[in-house]
């Protein structure tokens, strides 16, 4: 049997094309969806961890730990089967972006945590010694500079969370690798899952190369 | 009477180390302070406790203005009528010089950007540096920096300026221009607390001069007293060892 045939047969990859792009679609919503609630979730995580009373820091602490040790497979299929057994009944989109958000946060919160740390000290003493209380410093003179540092790693962070949708497909989300192993067995040939990873890397190799190209620029400028 | 600054038993320690030892000053308004000092006397810590960049000893007592310098609401008063430059300028490297000025009116007073725009003009006219409002603080030379810096804590209209060693971080051709704006500004009557090596400086624009050494005023009085004449061993030891390097 020809190897085209078999991984990247065309006919197949015509009848399953539409099924991958529905799939894909979804792989994207709840991608952008687990990115930007993990981003929210990361920097109040960030600012309570660095700057809560002593009990807040210790929770925050705690959390951040325990999600960033946790596989998320793990998580997500807690979420999903254990938490209806507490009344608790998320649909697979919920349940695979509440996994990714929990995660993504803890990740996030110890990237803007470094962030704002990398800023000197001086930069506060001189907000301070203007007036500006502790909400305008963060707003108008920290996180502005912490924002250009982190980047690269938040961009990272979120390819991360992109890959980590695949996961939701164990929860019956039809995403686009759920698509994709039903394309195969309705087709029963394997060229939908080549395309369907082929898909993942058009997508994410470009932010792959962006973020290689921030860490170049950055080295160079020596900051 | 207290002075318009007021500072009364004023104890810091870190750890075990005591690095301020109980002081006592009182700075009245319009007065030109100088602090000089050996590194490590507590003199840059002394003026950081006015603004409470440093927290001090709950004991001790600093007032600006009859405000304490406490916590809160009594701080954030303190604060806005305290401007601060320090030895390291600590501008806002991502705000062009202009912003840098306009940051503190524009949210602490409120100010609307046309008139804190049109006052930053005008105090970067002030400083010599109005052609460079819409640069950004890395492209400007270390005096045009610290000059930014004054012009920016000039923004909010201060009634007592802080100098921690404003002079120190420059290269020398440049100390000049700095020394030249506070010089002026001297003149304008802003209540000045400067901690300087500059014995110049010192002596010219100072109405008084005062020697720390090891977390106390050893030694205070006008410039010509406590630099040309000074009474305690200490500070006659200090004055030799800068003056005869």
């Amino acid at each position: 049997m020809d190897i085209f045939d078999t991984f990247l047969n065309a006919d197949v990859m015509r009848r399953t094309f539409p099924m991958l792009l529905q799939g894909l679609w979804i792989t994207l919503q709840l991608g952008a969806a687990s990115i930007v609630a993990g981003l929210v979730l990361g920097l109040g995580l960030a600012m309570a961890r660095l700057y809560g009373p002593a009990p807040v820091r210790f929770v925050t602490r705690l959390y951040i730990d325990i999600f960033r040790s946790i596989p998320l497979l793990v998580l997500l299929i807690i979420v999903y089967y254990a938490l209806p057994f507490v009344g608790l009944r998320l649909s697979p989109f919920l349940s695979a972006m509440g996994a990714l958000t929990l995660v993504s946060g803890a990740y996030t919160a110890e990237i803007f945590r470094a962030g704002i740390e990398a800023i000197p000290k001086g930069q506060f003493e001189a907000s301070a010694a203007l007036g500006l209380n502790g909400r305008q410093t963060m707003a108008d003179v920290i996180l502005p500079q912490a924002v250009r540092i982190v980047i690269p790693p938040l961009t990272n962070n979120s390819i991360n969370v992109v890959k980590d949708t695949a996961l939701a497909s164990v929860v019956a989300m039809p995403d686009l690798l759920k698509q994709a192993t039903q394309a195969q067995a309705l087709a029963a040939n394997p060229t939908p899952l080549i395309v369907a990873a082929a898909i993942y890397i058009a997508f994410l190799w470009p932010l792959v190369a962006l973020v290689s190209r921030m860490e170049r620029r950055f080295s160079a400028r020596g900051r | 009477m207290s002075g318009f600054v007021s500072i009364r038993n004023l104890r810091k320690s870190y750890g075990s180390f005591e690095a301020l030892r109980g002081i006592d000053l009182d700075v009245a308004k319009g007065e030109v302070v100088c602090i000089i000092g050996p590194s490590g006397s507590g003199k840059s810590t002394l003026i950081r406790c006015i603004n409470r960049l440093e927290g001090f000893d709950p004991a001790s007592e600093i007032r600006v203005d009859g405000t304490p310098v406490t916590t809160g609401r009594a701080l954030a008063k303190v604060r806005a009528e305290v401007g601060m430059v320090f030895q390291s300028f600590n501008l806002f490297p991502h705000l062009t010089v202009r912003e840098n000025v306009m940051l503190a009116p524009r949210r602490v007073r409120r100010t609307t950007r046309a008139d804190a725009a049109a006052q930053a003009d005008r105090l970067l006219e002030r400083v010599g540096i109005g052609d460079q409002a819409d640069k950004y603080p890395g492209h400007l030379s270390g005096g045009q920096q610290q000059r930014v810096a004054i012009a920016r804590a000039l923004a909010m209209e201060p009634q007592v300026m802080l100098f921690d060693e404003p002079t120190s971080a420059l290269d020398p051709e440049m100390v000049g221009e700095v020394l030249d704006v506070m010089r002026d500004l001297a003149r304008t009557g802003v209540t000045m607390i400067v901690v300087t090596h500059e014995m110049g400086f010192a002596s010219q624009v100072a109405d008084r001069v005062i020697f720390m050494d090891a977390g106390q005023i050893v030694e205070q009085g006008p410039p010509a007293q406590v630099l040309s004449d000074p009474q305690e061993p200490r500070t006659r030891n200090f004055l030799g060892a800068v003056l005869n390097h």
